[in-house]
């Protein structure tokens, strides 16, 4: 499994996960944790996405994530999950 | 699995305490190039560095973005030309034109240096050597990114004061040539004891002889991740201080290891080292004077402060060498004095003199670095300087060095401007009585008896 980790932040607003949802299930991208927290009306969501049968290279799916959340106002960002785990567990 | 305190811990980091992959460094062998004509011989490295090191930038930023955290320097070492060159170079100019081939290469892979233009001389130098020390003026002047280092003494070989001597007029020389730039090719000349074959960071990077052809090391940092860290322990024990630097500076480690595997699996070049070391840049926040003085020192340089050092370097080094799987190169905090705000403000000030900085020499990586002194200052006081700072690494078994720029033209009270990453300094007063007698001595001073291990 090859897996990413989204990253949305932004001012709340309605249709936020709807639309970024929208753009992973249109690409083959399998939403495997999804978490969410409102922290001073700012809206922060990390998702935790399987990749292995989505067929864009990382970095169109990373620029292309980006203008949907442009669109809707939200900033998004996509990494690879290996950064997180290699710095929070032994 | 991840959760998301995690992932917004992570990126904070990046985001507002300069967490970054300082650089990856590729060492390339050279030592297949030597050759008896000096064209062909610049032939072969220049396509040998062109070749390995093609995709080294864009497998750098790609790494940088897929995993979000900025890898900020991409740089190669090759093998110390004096090695490589000793048959082809008759005489110092014909090393110069290699120093100009290594400057093309790395204009042509788009690394921002490249380091080797060097000579292992710690017990004797062979007539290559010299001819290569000698020309490190005019290659430091007529090229742009490329990094010179000599090592001139080890524990087990003891200190070669000839090129003691000799390293004291070169750099003299060196600040000459490049008079018209704040003496920068100092700047990219760093004089070694008890040198690493797999140092990745400039401007003393060489991929040594004991190396495979090519291999990826990559230098961490992060010490404005550890002062903010220490932000928060404010008032507390040495304990939670200590463990405090250690968790952090095992998250920073972590992040280099993940980087060089993946750089190394891409490039298809065996992974060699992380190098876990501190090390800042004059960017606000980057600072490793600032962790000194949030462990509480009003400034770097006043009582204390080789003490919390050392404990620094210490807790530093504990908290990586878990996290990575072959942690090499110098490993420790840097002190580099023009790259580092914290420290220029405490030379500013006062708080912080030549000798206070070599006392904190002995317990943390590098050594006297990127320090600006009067343009006036004698070669022999300076290869005074050097042979202080190497009886340091040679009696304790480290590795120390010297990158000393005196600023032609200049004086205390003056700054020298490098631009850049080598940032500014003040030119800070140097002792003035001489050692000449003593610098004048000729051959070697003998190895320590407690290298004597066997």
């Amino acid at each position: 499994m090859s897996k990413i980790i989204i990253t949305i932040v932004g001012k709340d607003r309605v249709g936020i996960v709807a639309k970024t949802c929208s753009y992973l299930a249109d690409n083959q991208m399998n939403i495997l944790d999804i978490t969410q927290t409102i922290l001073q009306d700012y809206f922060n969501m990390m998702m935790i996405v399987d990749i292995s049968r989505a067929e864009k290279s990382f970095d169109d799916m990373a620029r292309e994530l980006s203008e949907v959340g442009d669109a809707i106002g939200v900033t998004i960002r996509c990494q690879r999950e290996e950064i997180f785990t290699s710095m929070h567990r032994i | 699995m991840i959760n998301i305190s995690e992932v917004l811990e992570t990126n904070n980091m990046v985001a507002h305490e300069k967490l970054d992959v300082r650089t990856i460094t590729m060492g390339i062998s050279l030592l297949d190039c030597a050759d008896s004509d000096l064209n062909r011989m610049n032939a072969r490295i220049y396509n040998k560095i062109t070749t390995c090191a093609r995709d080294l930038v864009s497998t750098g930023d790609a790494i940088g973005r897929e995993f979000g955290v900025p890898i900020v320097n991409k740089r190669i070492s090759v093998t110390p030309i004096a090695l490589v060159g000793g048959n082809a170079c008759k005489d110092s100019n014909d090393f110069v034109e290699v120093a100009r081939t290594l400057d093309k290469a790395a204009k042509e892979v788009g690394v921002n240096f490249i380091g080797g233009y060097s000579a292992l001389v710690s017990k004797g130098m062979t007539p290559a050597d010299e001819r290569l020390i000698r020309s490190i003026p005019q290659a430091m002047a007529c090229t742009e990114r490329v990094c010179s280092s000599v090592n001139v003494g080890s524990t087990k070989t003891g200190l070669n004061m000839d090129a003691v001597r000799l390293m004291g007029e070169i750099v003299l020389k060196t600040a000459e040539a490049t008079k018209e730039q704040d003496s920068l090719g100092c700047a990219k000349l760093v004089i070694f004891c008890n040198a690493p074959d797999d140092n990745p960071f400039m401007a003393g990077a060489f991929h040594g002889v004991t190396e495979a052809d090519a291999i990826i090391n990559v230098g961490v940092s992060g010490p404005g991740v550890v002062k903010t860290a220490l932000e928060r322990v404010r008032g507390e024990s040495f304990e939670v201080l200590c463990e405090t630097i250690k968790k952090t500076a095992f998250k920073i480690t972590r992040v280099g290891q993940l980087v060089a595997q993946e750089a190394s699996k891409r490039l298809h070049v065996p992974f060699g080292i992380i190098d876990l070391s501190l090390a800042p840049t004059p960017a606000v926040g980057d600072s490793v004077a600032e962790i000194l003085e949030e462990i509480g020192l009003e400034r770097s340089g006043a009582p204390g402060t080789t003490a919390a050092l050392a404990m620094l370097n210490d807790q530093v080094k504990k908290g990586g060498i878990m996290a990575s799987s072959y942690v090499g190169g110098l490993s420790g905090a840097f002190i580099p004095v023009s790259e580092d705000q914290g420290m220029i403000d405490a030379v500013s000030e006062g708080a912080l003199t030549l000798e206070k900085l070599e006392a904190m020499t002995c317990v943390c990586s590098v050594g006297l670095d990127m320090i600006a002194i009067p343009g006036n200052t004698k070669a022999s006081t300076i290869s005074g300087i050097i042979a202080d700072e190497a009886a340091i690494g040679m009696v304790n078994q480290k590795t120390t060095a010297v990158r000393l720029i005196p600023v032609i033209g200049k004086d205390v009270g003056d700054t020298a401007e490098f631009g850049g990453l080598l940032g500014y300094a003040p030119i800070i007063p140097v002792n003035r009585f001489s050692c000449d007698a003593f610098v004048g001595r000729r051959g070697r001073i003998p190895a320590p008896v407690h290298s004597f291990k066997n």
